[in-house]
């Protein structure tokens, strides 16, 4: 069964088709990248699959189940977590409390819990804090835990929206360019970074990216998306020698 | 749950004060009017607490907090009213107030917690005016009530003792559920509600948890203010009281207990303390007051802590409490 | 403060006698149409700072007040003809609604402090003119009685009792919001005013002075706050310092109601809150007046969370 299905997916504003008839089958494993010029929808497509907006026409399907008609809560909770184009951490909490959000649904003690810090309380938020700082530390945050997200460099933060995305232990991660304003030396470090959590954490991972380098060298399996519809898909090298590919989106940064 | 060294200095730090302050008032050094204030004082701030909870943590702007301080003034009333005077009603009327507060909120919360920002403002101090109404109209259906003329007769059952360790309770409870992950999730919904639902928040739930929360908090203030005067007038539930606690919240620095707890305390004293001005001035008292208030937001719009805590009590294994200044940088 | 002109009808019609029915009821509405307008005139100054910086200016109401001060002193202690007391009492209240911006809200624009403690301090500056104001060298906190500048003759047209209170005050409100539609609509600075209320950046980058912006808006809104109190202490004849304050709150639950930042929503949310309360106190009972206008609102904010005319601004993720 493959992890996330979408069926003829299309997302109309009013009389604007931001998305139209896209299909994608992620098999579980795979790391997928999806690509166009700006506006070509890509972001509408995460915003779709996470239920942000439902689709205007066909169908999401999660690991077998269908996701119309949820909270873009219950997405997530169902093993869905992304990262944002522009960077939404919470920035008056720590990097340590950002992370630590992710895991409130699986937080494991009550109300009561929270309001008198019982035994199962304390013990179990040590268990989450510990969880937490290892993340941190898998991203190379750990001498940031306790500062306030809003204040660490843009780099940085681009790592902890991924760590707090981790937190969540999804099966699928929706990255919208990771690697927006990083230098080719920091580009590098995320391939190796993207492709080390991958193997660690038994992840699914669907990407949007503009950085070709990054794209070329890390997705197994490209989608092209332009003015809203599937232009072509394939390997890299496939994608790269497509004549309606050049022609629509001239890859910045790597020449064939 | 093996108490560490922290915890028994605050503890022994906060029966220390409570006996200072109880042995001032029995040898009258602080005299009746000013043993009135400090009750006052401390029943405010667990009512701001409340406010606090509900707006400076998860951001909800409600406008008609006062409203749940009079459900839980007017339901204890009622209760000792009607039934008796002993311990055992007033805690019994306590939790009544406490509970029809929450019971208003959670109801009243259900269709308006969605709304954004500024109009869960309008809507709160619509409801905030409804209740008011109410309360001015209860000697139609409960003439014990006494409607616009209002309420007489509810025993004096407010101590120090009981708004003292109520206060204590009170910022215990709201600092525990502030350092959880439920506390956490309210204040992800301050932050940036879209995200937090995209990051598997419940946020309803946690707006509501808040809001029910603090109103409970705002209708045990009530329950323990009916009991201190011996007369309840619907005036004092009205949006202008709202605002008061509003502006207490927002004075102390929104994200703060200790900023509420600290502002609250001054507050009530610095409105009495104005009282103290010679007859000639007294009508310049409210001008003070404004011109004060206004001065004091420009020069500092981020408040008194500006988000930030007093960790002298932090728990063994918690980190910095989210909405305040890390570690380093916690300031008394 | 007693809405309502001319004496209360009974609190329940005969229906029996329908064509009277019809006829109280059509002074009903008259009587909630009066109000409703002027409500409409202070809606629409909440509106107006609403949709440009985005603050709830509690000090709104006072200057409503101020106002209506500014008129009784001027035809009642200054001596001059009344009509003349209203346009000057419009002149000066705008004034101090430009200076209450420039001294208190644009030093906190300016530092970029969170929009809450504007808020807060706009609660101040309203407490601040209202103790100030009730002082007694100055207003002192009594009611006032406003002697009326010309007769209010009742006349019955179709069976329809209406008064020249009446007519004198919706045709001056009409009028105000003819000259205000002309100015937002068809004037350089009504073009900028929408501007900024977009988007207030852009504006800026496109050369608009946007402070000076702000500042009209203040004036114009508080110009029409004052025309209000005028036309209020024309046709209810009593003032005092802290008059503002009910009035302006529901003003403000108007515009809310209407979509804030919306002009003819804070229009059309000022007539409902009129017409509502002026028919609850006749046709129910006056003590519920605000508790029902209120559920109104909350009903109305149920099915639309933006008001009746504003716009659900979605989100970009």
């Amino acid at each position: 069964m493959p992890l996330l299905e979408c069926k003829d997916v299309s997302r109309f504003f009013g009389g604007l088709k931001a998305v139209s008839g896209f299909n994608l089958t992620l098999e579980v494993g795979e790391l997928v990248g999806l690509i166009g010029p700006n506006g070509a929808g890509k972001t509408t497509v995460f915003n779709v699959i996470t239920q942000i907006y439902p689709p205007s026409l066909g169908t999401v399907t999660f690991q077998g189940k269908d996701l119309m008609g949820l909270q873009p809560y219950q997405v997530c909770q169902r093993g869905i977590a992304r990262t944002f184009q522009n960077i939404r951490l919470y920035k008056q909490m720590t990097a340590l409390d950002n992370v630590l959000t992710a895991m409130h649904p699986r937080a494991g003690y009550g109300l009561l819990g929270a309001f008198f810090h019982t035994p199962g309380y304390v013990r179990r938020e040590a268990e989450l804090k510990a969880e937490a700082l290892s993340l941190l530390d898998r991203m190379g945050l750990s001498h940031r835990a306790t500062e306030l997200a809003g204040s660490l460099p843009y780099g940085e933060q681009r790592r902890l929206e991924i760590a707090r995305a981790l937190a969540i232990r999804p099966a699928l991660l929706l990255l919208d360019e990771p690697a927006a304003g990083m230098n080719p030396n920091e580009v590098d470090n995320l391939v190796q970074m993207v492709r080390g959590i991958k193997m660690d954490f038994g992840l699914t991972i669907l990407l949007i990216e503009h950085q070709m380098g990054l794209v070329m060298n890390l997705c197994e399996r490209l989608v092209v998306l332009d003015f809203g519809e599937t232009l072509a898909e394939g390997n890299p090298a496939e994608i790269q020698a497509n004549p309606k590919v050049l022609e629509a989106y001239l890859g910045k940064g790597v020449s064939a | 749950m093996r108490p560490n060294r922290k915890t028994l200095i605050a503890a022994a730090a906060v029966l220390g004060l409570y006996v200072v302050i109880e042995l001032l008032r029995q040898t009258n050094v602080l005299d009746g009017y000013w043993q009135q204030v400090m009750d006052l004082s401390l029943i405010i701030t667990i009512s701001a607490l409340g406010l606090s909870l509900i707006y400076g943590f998860a951001g909800q702007f409600s406008l008609g907090h006062a409203a749940f301080y009079g459900i839980g003034a007017y339901t204890s009333g009622f209760i000792t009213k009607s039934y008796g005077d002993t311990p055992f009603w007033f805690i019994l009327a306590l939790i009544a107030g406490v509970t029809a507060a929450m019971v208003a909120a959670f109801l009243i919360g259900l269709p308006i917690l969605r709304l954004k920002s500024d109009y869960l403002g309008i809507a709160t101090l619509g409801f905030g005016i409804i209740v008011k109404v109410v309360l001015d109209n209860t000697d139609k259906w409960a003439p014990i009530m006494g409607g616009s003329r209002g309420m007489l007769g509810i025993p004096h059952l407010t101590t120090f003792a009981w708004v003292f360790w109520l206060t204590v309770a009170a910022v215990l409870l709201c600092r525990n559920l502030i350092l959880s992950s439920h506390g956490r999730a309210m204040i992800t919904v301050r932050e940036d509600e879209v995200a937090a639902d995209i990051m598997g928040i419940d946020t309803t739930q946690s707006k509501t948890l808040a809001f029910v929360v603090g109103c409970g908090l705002a209708g045990l203030a009530g329950g323990l203010y009916s009991h201190l005067y011996p007369f309840l007038h619907p005036t004092s539930f009205d949006f202008l009281k709202s605002l008061d606690v509003l502006l207490v919240v927002v004075l102390g620095g929104l994200g703060s207990l200790t900023g509420t707890v600290v502002t609250a305390v001054a507050w009530v004293f610095l409105l009495e303390g104005l009282r103290i001005l010679p007859e000639a001035f007294l009508e310049w008292r409210g001008v003070l007051y404004a011109l004060l208030l206004v001065v004091v937001m420009i020069t500092r719009p981020q408040g008194l802590m500006g988000g930030k805590e007093w960790s002298l009590y932090k728990s063994k294994g918690s980190s910095a409490a989210p909405g305040k200044g890390g570690n380093s940088r916690a300031s008394a | 403060m007693a809405p309502g002109q001319g004496g209360k009808p009974p609190a329940l019609a005969n229906p029996s006698l329908g064509g009277q029915f019809n006829v109280k009821l059509a002074e009903q509405l008259l009587n909630g149409l009066q109000l409703g307008f002027v409500y409409a005139l202070i809606a629409l100054g909440y509106t107006m700072v609403y949709g440009i910086i985005r603050l709830i200016n509690f000090a709104h109401g006072d200057v409503f007040m101020i106002g209506a001060f500014l008129f009784f002193f001027g035809f009642n202690v200054w001596g001059l003809p009344w009509w003349l007391a209203l346009p000057l009492s419009m002149v000066l209240s705008a004034a101090i609604g430009m200076a209450i911006e420039r001294l208190a809200y644009r030093p906190l624009r300016e530092r970029g402090a969170p929009r809450i403690a504007a808020l807060i301090t706009a609660i101040g500056v309203s407490l601040f003119i209202e103790y100030f104001t009730s002082l007694k060298f100055v207003f002192s906190a009594n009611f006032r009685v406003v002697p009326r500048p010309f007769e209010d003759t009742r006349f019955v047209i179709g069976g329809l009792g209406i008064s020249t209170v009446q007519i004198f005050v919706i045709a001056t409100v009409l009028v105000l919001l003819a000259i205000l539609q002309f100015i937002v609509y068809r004037t350089k600075i009504g073009k900028a005013m929408r501007a900024v209320s977009v988007d207030q950046d852009a504006a800026r980058l496109m050369g608009v002075n946007v402070d000076q912006v702000i500042s009209f808006t203040f004036g114009l809104g508080s110009a029409l706050a004052a025309a209000a109190g005028c036309l209020f202490a024309l046709a209810y004849s009593q003032i005092s310092p802290f008059m503002g304050i009910m009035p302006g709150l529901k003003a403000f639950t108007a515009a809310v109601l209407g979509g804030i930042g919306s002009i003819p929503g804070a229009v059309l949310g000022a007539l409902i809150m009129g017409e509502a309360e002026v028919l609850t106190a006749g046709y129910l009972t006056s003590n519920y007046r605000d508790a029902i206008a209120m559920s109104l609102l909350i009903v109305v904010l149920l099915f639309r969370p933006a008001g009746l005319l504003g716009k659900a601004i979605r989100e970009k993720v």
